[in-house]
């Protein structure tokens, strides 16, 4: 057993929240730059341009990359032989959340669904936890905006539709988006499961590098396959016409029940902001 | 792209008139903020025929949302957000003279119209550089609405405040045009 004060947790996270609402990765900036590249319209390349200045902008500075700072979301791996002291770990985590969004200058967007009222500190934030074997803690921040969270679906398939009618569900979906999730995108993809396992699957999906492979080639190639479909659409950055739609697709696959075919497509904006520690 | 076309508020039916789709330009002087909450008020003062707290003549409004602002920041970051919210109050809003508006996303193709009607046009700033667009805000101040908090009314004072232009006085529209240029199908 190792022990890990509850406060160290709340240190960390807040600090989480503050580095992954000002500083983007590095995969997002050099796909940014790879797109710019190859980018055949005009106002497109103009607004991957301010994107890559604006990223700058924020490190430099420490301001939000955008003002809408998300709902805060956070997957946690407990190891099993952590024993946690001097509190609880979702209480925890949701002062670390508190903490960061108020200290950080970062907008704080949780509300009543129906009141609309603002709860004022971003909480509560959203947390999945996963036990896994081993005496450490990882805890991986996402913080997720309404422009893209909003184009998010999940649909349970008719089995017969199978791998294609996957992908048309998928292109079609980001067609219908249009300008709304804030393109470029990068569209995570959950098959199978259950109707919550592939949403979260398709959540989680979105935190692995841009410009990751598959390490199951025949996801690999759906990969491609989708991508290259979403950027024929020519939606472009921002909506505003372009080949530059989206960054990345990334899916996972699960077994699901023999007589279902779910499907989650969870979008993320170009502000595909997230940081991980590990405790 | 074109040139980098510079506008100084308030704007004349000669500025938004020579405007193209796809024009980029570079907005200077005073811009106002509205959101949801505000239009709302607004819309309803028009409607019962009193005056605006604010005179919009020739002016634009920037549908915006910023993140607190850090101590000797003017704004905290400050990109468009959605802006089809407002398509139900910004006809009106142009029938006492609004030139133009900010934010992001289609507008409906009753706002389409109305901006040919009364010569106005819809501006797109880029969703999610924050950062980037609130440099280009040198003073905000609020002018109505305080109890709305982070929906008042602002006063912003912009330089080289950067811009699309999405839907013009001839009813064209960038995110139809735009797409259609680059489909592939
Ligand atoms: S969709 Fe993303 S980039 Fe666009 S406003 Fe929302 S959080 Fe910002």
């Amino acid at each position: 057993m190792r022990e890990i004060e509850a406060n160290k947790i709340t240190a960390q996270v807040k600090r989480l929240c503050m580095e992954a609402n000002y500083d983007l990765g590095e995969d997002v900036l050099k796909a940014f730059k790879d797109y710019y590249a190859a980018e055949e319209s005009p106002a497109g390349k103009e607004i991957l341009e301010q994107l890559i200045e604006n990223a700058r902008i924020a490190t430099d500075e420490k301001t939000p990359i955008c003002q809408d700072t998300g709902l805060a979301i956070l997957f946690i791996e407990l190891g099993q032989d952590v024993h946690l002291v001097g509190g609880d770990l979702n209480e925890a985590v949701q002062e670390g959340v508190r903490q960061g969004y108020q200290e950080g200058y970062l907008r704080k967007s949780s509300c009543h669904p129906f009141t609309r009222k603002n709860l004022g500190d971003n909480t509560p934030a959203i947390i999945h936890i996963e036990l896994v074997p081993g005496d450490k803690i990882n805890i991986k921040f996402a913080p997720k905006g309404g422009g893209s969270e909003n184009m998010s679906r999940v649909v349970m398939l008719t089995p017969a539709v199978g791998r294609q009618g996957v992908i048309d569900y998928v292109v079609n979906l980001i067609k219908e988006s249009g300008s709304n999730p804030c393109p470029p995108t990068v569209v995570g993809v959950g098959i199978g499961g259950t109707f919550e396992r592939a949403a979260y699957i398709a959540k989680k999906a979105l935190l692995r590098p841009i410009g990751s492979k598959n390490p199951d080639p025949e996801l690999a190639q759906m990969e491609e396959e989708i991508l290259e479909k979403i950027n024929k659409l020519g939606i472009g950055p921002q909506g505003l016409g372009g080949r530059t739609t989206s960054l990345a697709v990334h899916v996972d696959l699960v077994p699901c029940h023999i007589a279902s075919l779910p499907l989650a497509v969870n979008v993320q904006c170009h502000a595909a902001r997230h940081k991980e520690v590990t405790i | 792209m074109p040139e980098t076309i510079k506008l100084t508020t308030p704007l004349s039916d000669q500025d938004v008139e020579k405007l193209r789709i796809g024009d980029k330009v570079s907005l200077n002087g005073v811009i106002y903020t509205g959101r949801d909450a505000a239009h709302k008020r607004l819309f309803d003062l028009l409607d019962q025929g009193e005056s605006l707290p604010i005179d919009i003549k020739g002016q634009i409004i920037y549908y915006v949302g910023p993140s607190p602002a850090k101590p000797g920041q003017a704004i905290g970051s400050a990109g468009p957000t959605t802006s089809y919210r407002m398509d139900t109050y910004s006809p009106k809003l142009m029938s006492v003279g609004l030139k133009g508006m900010i934010g992001k996303g289609n507008r409906g193709q009753e706002v389409i119209d109305a901006m040919v009607k009364y010569k106005a046009v819809y501006f797109a700033a880029v969703g999610g550089a924050g950062s980037l667009i609130a440099k280009a805000i040198k003073k905000s101040e609020i002018v109505a609405y305080e109890d709305l908090g982070p929906e008042a009314i602002r006063k912003l004072e912009v330089e080289d405040f950067p811009v699309i232009v999405v839907n013009d006085t001839r009813g064209e529209d960038l995110y139809q045009k735009g797409v259609e240029q680059y489909r592939r199908e």
